[in-house]
C-alpha cells in the first residue's frame, strides 16, 4: 500500500492531498453538458467543409468553382489561388497559401500546385449550413493531371521516384531537418559495430537480426478536429475555440501564420472529446475558418467527419525497422543496432521537439543492462498525410519500446530461452540509477525487477507455462507474451527541448482567496485526463486545502498563463510540478504571515498539513485558512512582504521522468481460422507518486485497449493507387468491450528523485507498453509452426498467413 | 418539411429538410447537445439515444423517420433532480475520461438494465459492443453498469 492511503479526508469526503477521489469534471458529462467544439454555437455562425483530394499525387490543371458560388446559401469559396492572392505581413511568407508544421517544414493550406495525399485540402467552402456547404463541394470542378503516387517509404529513395516536394525544389524524397540533415543517428556507431563484429566471430554468441514494422496507425478519438473562428473587426480581436492539446503553443503559431498580433488572439479549447497526440497539429482546417471569418466577417465553424480525420489528420508510427541483437549464449545482451527507414507523409508535419527529430526513439535500449546501442533513422517523403507523432506515443517511445521488446523476444526464441528469464538475466539494478543509457538518457529511478516479479506473480507466470505445455501436447495454441518498458516522459528541459523554438517549461498560477479557498490556473489542457480533479489534489497536499475548495481554470489562452500544452505524458511531470512549486511558494509566503500575526520568528514556525505552528506550542497556529484572511486585511506585514496570497511560477524540468512497467498477456489462437483472443491482461506500472490512483488505472486501461488495438486490428494501409484502405469505422477496426479483457492490474511506487512530489507521466505508458505483449504472446502461441515474427496487426487472416509460412505485407495492399 | 417529435417527454416540431440526420435533429434544432456525433457509418455509437424506448444510433436515422416518435436523450436521464443510477455509477466506477461516448453509453446500460436488470459482465460486454470508448479500455463502464444493477433508484422512473 501506498502513502496516499493515509491522506485525511475533507468535509466532502475527499482525500486533503493524494488519493482515490471522484472526479469534478464527471457531473457535467454524465449530464450531457459538457461543452465540445461542436457544442459552440455563435450568433450569426456560418459553416464550412473542405473539398479533398481523390488523388494521392496529381497536378491541379484548373479549378471551377462558379456552379458551388452560384448556390444559394453559399457565401465564399476559397481555392489555392485564392490563398495566394491574400497578402500576410508575417514572418513566414506573404500570403496563406502555406504554413509553417511543426517541424519547421511547411504544408499547403489549400493546394496550389499539385495535390500530395489523398484527402489533401483543395478548396474550402462557407455557407449557411453545414448540408449546403457540403452540396457546394459537389459543384466544385477540379481537373488533376495525376502523377505516380509513392506510397512504399523504400520507393521513396529509388533515383527513378517521382519528386514529392518540387515546391521545394528537392531533387530526392528524403525528409531535411531544420538543422539540414536527411539523417538522424544516436549512440556509439563504432563501439557497436565492434561489440556485433566480435560477437559475430564469438562461438559463445548469437547476432539476431529482425525487420519489424510499426504500421502506420491512427490515434482516432471519438471527437473529430474542429473550430470555430470569430474575428471582431472593431476589437481586432480573433476568438478560436478549437480541438487543441496545446492552445498557447498555436495561439503563437497562428500569430504567426496570420501576421495577427498575438495579443489579439484568444484560443479557447473547451471539453476535448479526446486527442491522443491527435490535436497537437495545426491543421489547415483551423486556419481556413479563420480565413473564412477574415472574409466573411462572421463567426465560422468548421467540423471535419470520420473519414476527413482518418485520411488526413496526424497518423501514427509507419517505421520500417531492422533490428539486430548480439548476445552471448547465456543471454547476456551485448549490443543493440536499430536502422529505421521512418514514413513521414507528404510534409514533416512531426510534432516532437526540434532537436530529436525522430522523437525520442533513441531511448530504444530499452530496460536493459548493456554498453553499445546504436540507431539511424532516414526519414523519407511519401505521398501518405503527414503527422507521425501521435497516439500516445510519447515522442516515438512506442516505437523504441515495441522493436526492443519484439527484439528480446527473438533472441529469446534462438536461444530458447524463457523470455521471462531472459530479461530478468538482463534488467538495470536498482543500484544503477540514476543510470547513463548508451544513448544519453539518464534514466532517473526505477526497481525493475520487482516490478516484474510482481506481474509474473498475478499472472501466475509458471503454472501459465505449464498450462501452455499441456495444451500444446494436446494441439492446442496459448500463448504468454512479456513486455517490459521504460518512457522518458515530461519534455522538457528547455536547455535541449523546444517546438519551434518555444521552450518545453510550463506556467502556472495560484491565488488563494480571503476565505482560504483558490483558483489554479494551468497552461495544460485536459482531453479527459481529469486535471480539474489531480491538479486541485497537489495543490491540497502542498497547503492542506481541501480539493474541493480549490477551482482549476486550463484550455483558454485569456484565463492561463503560458506553456506547452498536454501531450507526451507531459502534465503531470511538467505542471504537476508547477501546481507543486507554486503551492510552496504559498506556503513559505503564509509562514511570514504566520509569523507576524503570532509575533514570532518565521524560523520558529513548523507545518503540519493546512497550518503554521509554533515549535513546542502546538496550539499556537494559523491554519492557512486563517492566513489567507489575515494576507488580504490590515495585520501589519513585514517588511519586503506584499499583501493577499497569489504566486506565479513557470517549471523548468531538470530531467524527463522515467515511468516503466512489466505487462504479461495470454492468448489464445485458433490455428484454423488464426483468431486471437486475449484471455488475461496483467499491467503492472511504476510512475511514481500516485496523485489520484483511480485516475492512475483509468489511464492504464485506456491504453491497455489501444495497444490490443494496434497489436490486432488498426490499421493504415494504402493500394499501390494511393487509396487509403483505413478511411473509416467501417475499415479502421478499433477494439470494443468484446476484444478487450478484464484488465488485471498491479503497482509498484519508485518516486522520481527530481520531481517534486515524486510523480511521473503515466497517460501514454500503456500504450507503448502493450502492443509488444500482445505480439509477443500470439507469435509464442504459434511459435510450434516456425514463426519468429509476423507485422502489426495480427487480424486472423495475418495469423493465419504466419502459421502458414507466408510472409505478409501489412502496410500494402498488393495486387 | 414539419417534422414533431417528442424529446424528453417535450414535443418539439421544425421545419426541416428531409435529408436531416436525426442527430442534427436533436443537436443542432432541439439543441440537446448531450447527444454527440463521432463517425459517419453507425460503428462508434457516440449518437446513441433512444427511439420508443430502444437505442438506437441517430446519425444513421433521419429525422423524418421520427416523427411522431419518442426520442429519449442523456439529459431525460435525470429524473427529479436525481440522477440515474447509471449516471451515478459512471461517476462512482470512473467509468468515463473525456466524456465524448459516455451518453451513448449510459443510454445502452439504461435500456440494458430495465431489460435485464441483473446482467453479467459478459451481457454488458456485449450490449456495448457497437459503441467505442478511446479512453477507458471498457473495463470501468462495466463495473459502471454493475454498480447502477447493484444500486437501483427507489423511485424507479424507467421501470
Amino acid at each position: 500500500m501506498t502513502a496516499v492511503d493515509d491522506a485525511p479526508l475533507s468535509a466532502a469526503g475527499n482525500p486533503i492531498g493524494f488519493g482515490s477521489m471522484k472526479r469534478v469534471e464527471d457531473q457535467r458529462f454524465v449530464r450531457g453538458q459538457g461543452n465540445y467544439v461542436d457544442d459552440v454555437n455563435l450568433p450569426g455562425m456560418l459553416h464550412s467543409a473542405i473539398l479533398r483530394s481523390p488523388y494521392a499525387h496529381a497536378r491541379i490543371t484548373s479549378i471551377d468553382t462558379s456552379a458551388a458560388e452560384a448556390l444559394p446559401g453559399v457565401r465564399a469559396v476559397i481555392t489555392g489561388k485564392t490563398l495566394e492572392g491574400i497578402a500576410r505581413p508575417s514572418l513566414l511568407g506573404d500570403n496563406f497559401a502555406w504554413m509553417p508544421t511543426l517541424s519547421y517544414d511547411t504544408q499547403a493550406v489549400l493546394a496550389t500546385d499539385k495535390v500530395r495525399f489523398q484527402g489533401q485540402e483543395v478548396a474550402y467552402v462557407i455557407a449557411d449550413s453545414r448540408y449546403i456547404a457540403k452540396d457546394a463541394l459537389e459543384l466544385i470542378v477540379v481537373d488533376y493531371d495525376p502523377l505516380e503516387p509513392v506510397m512504399d517509404a523504400k520507393r521513396a529513395l529509388d533515383p527513378d521516384a517521382p519528386i514529392i516536394r518540387d515546391d521545394k525544389g528537392f531533387t530526392d524524397n528524403r525528409v531535411v531537418d531544420v538543422h539540414g540533415q536527411t539523417s538522424w543517428e544516436s549512440g556509439n556507431a563504432e563501439s557497436t559495430a565492434a561489440a556485433f563484429a566480435r560477437a559475430e566471430a564469438d562461438p559463445d554468441c548469437v547476432v539476431v537480426t529482425q525487420e519489424i514494422l510499426y504500421p502506420r496507425v491512427h490515434p482516432a478519438p471519438m471527437e473529430t478536429c474542429g473550430s470555430v473562428a470569430y474575428l471582431d473587426k472593431v476589437t481586432g480581436q480573433l476568438t478560436l475555440y478549437t480541438t487543441s492539446q496545446a492552445p498557447h503553443a498555436h495561439r503563437t503559431v497562428y500569430a504567426m501564420v496570420a501576421g495577427l498580433p498575438e495579443q489579439k488572439i484568444r484560443v479557447i479549447s473547451p471539453d476535448i472529446g479526446g486527442g491522443f497526440g491527435n490535436k497537437v497539429p495545426v491543421y489547415p482546417g483551423y486556419v481556413l475558418s479563420i480565413i473564412g471569418t477574415i472574409v466573411t466577417g462572421k463567426p465560422v465553424k468548421w467540423m471535419e467527419d470520420r473519414s476527413e480525420n482518418l485520411m488526413s489528420t496526424g497518423f501514427a508510427r509507419d517505421y520500417h525497422m531492422t533490428a539486430k541483437v548480439a548476445a552471448t549464449k547465456e543471454g547476456k545482451i551485448l549490443a543493440v543496432d536499430v536502422d529505421v527507414l521512418a514514413d513521414h507523409g507528404a510534409f514533416n508535419g512531426v510534432a516532437q521537439p526540434t532537436n530529436f527529430p525522430a522523437g525520442f526513439f533513441n531511448i530504444f535500449s530499452g530496460s536493459y543492462d548493456y554498453p553499445d546501442a546504436h540507431c539511424k533513422v532516414d526519414p523519407v517523403y511519401t505521398n501518405k498525410a503527414p503527422g507521425g507523432v501521435a497516439y500516445a506515443c510519447s515522442f516515438r517511445i512506442t516505437e523504441a519500446a515495441y522493436v526492443i521488446e519484439r527484439l528480446v523476444d527473438c533472441l529469446a526464441q534462438e536461444l530458447q530461452m524463457d523470455p521471462a528469464e531472459l530479461r530478468l538475466k538482463n534488467l538495470l539494478r536498482p543500484e544503477q540509477f540514476p543510470y547513463m543509457s548508451p544513448t544519453g538518457w539518464e534514466y532517473d529511478s526505477g526497481e525493475y525487477e520487482k516490478t516484474m516479479r510482481v506481474a509474473m506473480e498475478i499472472a501466475g507466470y509458471d503454472e501459465l507455462r505449464r498450462e501452455q505445455a499441456e495444451k500444446r501436447a494436446r494441439g492446442e495454441y496459448m500463448g504468454i507474451g512479456i513486455s517490459f518498458f521504460t518512457e522518458g516522459v515530461g519534455a522538457g528541459p528547455r536547455r535541449t527541448m523546444d517546438i519551434l523554438g518555444l521552450g518545453m517549461a510550463d506556467g502556472i498560477e495560484l491565488r488563494i482567496h480571503p476565505t482560504g479557498k483558490g483558483v489554479l490556473r494551468l497552461s495544460v489542457q485536459s482531453q479527459g485526463q481529469g486535471h480539474e480533479t489531480t491538479f486541485a489534489q497537489i495543490v491540497s497536499h502542498e497547503l492542506g486545502i481541501p480539493p474541493e475548495d480549490i477551482e482549476v481554470v486550463h484550455g483558454d489562452t485569456d484565463q492561463t498563463p503560458f506553456g506547452l500544452g498536454t501531450y507526451g505524458s507531459r502534465s503531470t511531470p511538467v505542471s504537476g510540478a508547477a501546481a507543486s512549486v507554486v503551492a510552496r511558494k504559498i506556503r513559505d509566503k503564509a509562514r511570514l504571515i504566520a509569523a507576524a500575526a503570532l509575533e514570532c520568528s518565521p524560523d520558529d514556525l513548523e507545518w503540519e498539513l493546512g497550518r503554521w505552528y509554533v515549535k513546542g506550542d502546538k496550539e499556537r497556529g494559523k491554519t492557512i485558512q486563517e492566513i489567507a484572511l489575515l494576507s488580504h486585511g490590515s495585520l501589519e506585514l513585514p517588511e519586503g512582504v506584499e499583501g493577499h496570497l497569489d504566486a506565479t511560477a513557470v517549471y523548468n524540468p531538470p530531467n524527463l521522468t522515467y515511468p516503466y512497467g512489466c505487462y504479461i498477456c495470454v492468448v489464445d489462437v485458433d490455428p484454423g481460422t488464426g483468431q486471437v483472443k486475449i484471455r488475461r491482461f496483467i499491467a503492472v506500472d511504476d510512475c511514481g507518486t500516485r496523485i489520484n490512483p483511480m485516475i492512475v488505472e483509468g489511464q492504464v486501461h485506456g491504453g491497455l485497449a489501444d495497444g490490443v488495438g494496434m497489436a490486432l486490428m488498426e490499421l493504415i494501409a494504402f493500394d499501390t493507387d494511393g487509396n487509403n484502405l483505413g478511411g473509416s469505422f467501417m475499415d479502421y477496426l478499433l477494439p470494443t468491450a468484446i476484444e478487450c479483457p478484464d484488465w488485471e492490474l498491479g503497482e509498484t511506487v519508485t518516486p522520481s528523485p527530481h520531481h517534486p512530489i515524486g510523480a511521473k507521466g503515466v497517460g501514454e505508458s500503456a500504450t507503448v507498453g502493450s502492443p509488444a505483449a500482445v505480439v509477443n504472446a500470439v507469435i509464442d502461441a504459434i511459435s510450434p509452426f516456425g514463426v519468429r515474427h509476423a507485422d502489426m496487426p495480427l487480424t486472423p487472416a495475418n495469423v493465419w498467413r504466419a502459421i502458414q509460412g507466408r510472409n505478409v505485407r501489412t502496410d500494402m495492399a498488393v495486387e | 418539411m414539419q417534422v414533431t417529435i417528442t424529446i424528453n417527454g417535450e414535443p418539439v416540431t421544425r421545419d426541416v429538410e428531409p435529408r436531416t440526420l436525426l442527430v442534427h435533429f436533436v443537436r443542432d434544432d432541439a439543441g440537446l447537445r448531450g447527444t454527440h456525433w463521432g463517425c459517419d457509418t453507425s460503428n462508434c455509437g457516440a449518437c446513441t439515444l433512444w427511439v420508443d424506448g430502444s437505442p438506437v444510433k441517430s446519425c444513421t436515422m433521419l429525422a423524418a423517420q421520427a416523427d411522431g416518435h419518442e426520442v429519449t436523450t442523456v439529459e431525460g436521464l435525470e429524473q427529479g433532480g436525481e440522477l440515474d443510477p447509471v449516471q451515478k455509477g459512471f461517476i462512482e466506477c470512473h467509468g468515463l475520461q473525456c466524456g465524448f461516448c459516455t451518453p451513448g453509453m449510459m443510454m445502452t446500460g439504461r435500456w440494458l438494465l430495465d431489460n435485464n436488470p441483473h446482467p453479467s459482465d459478459g451481457e454488458i460486454r456485449e450490449a456495448i459492443s457497437g459503441q467505442i470508448c478511446r479512453c477507458t479500455g471498457y473495463k470501468n463502464i462495466v463495473k459502471a453498469i454493475q454498480w447502477a444493477a447493484d444500486n437501483p433508484a427507489t423511485n424507479e422512473v424507467n421501470a
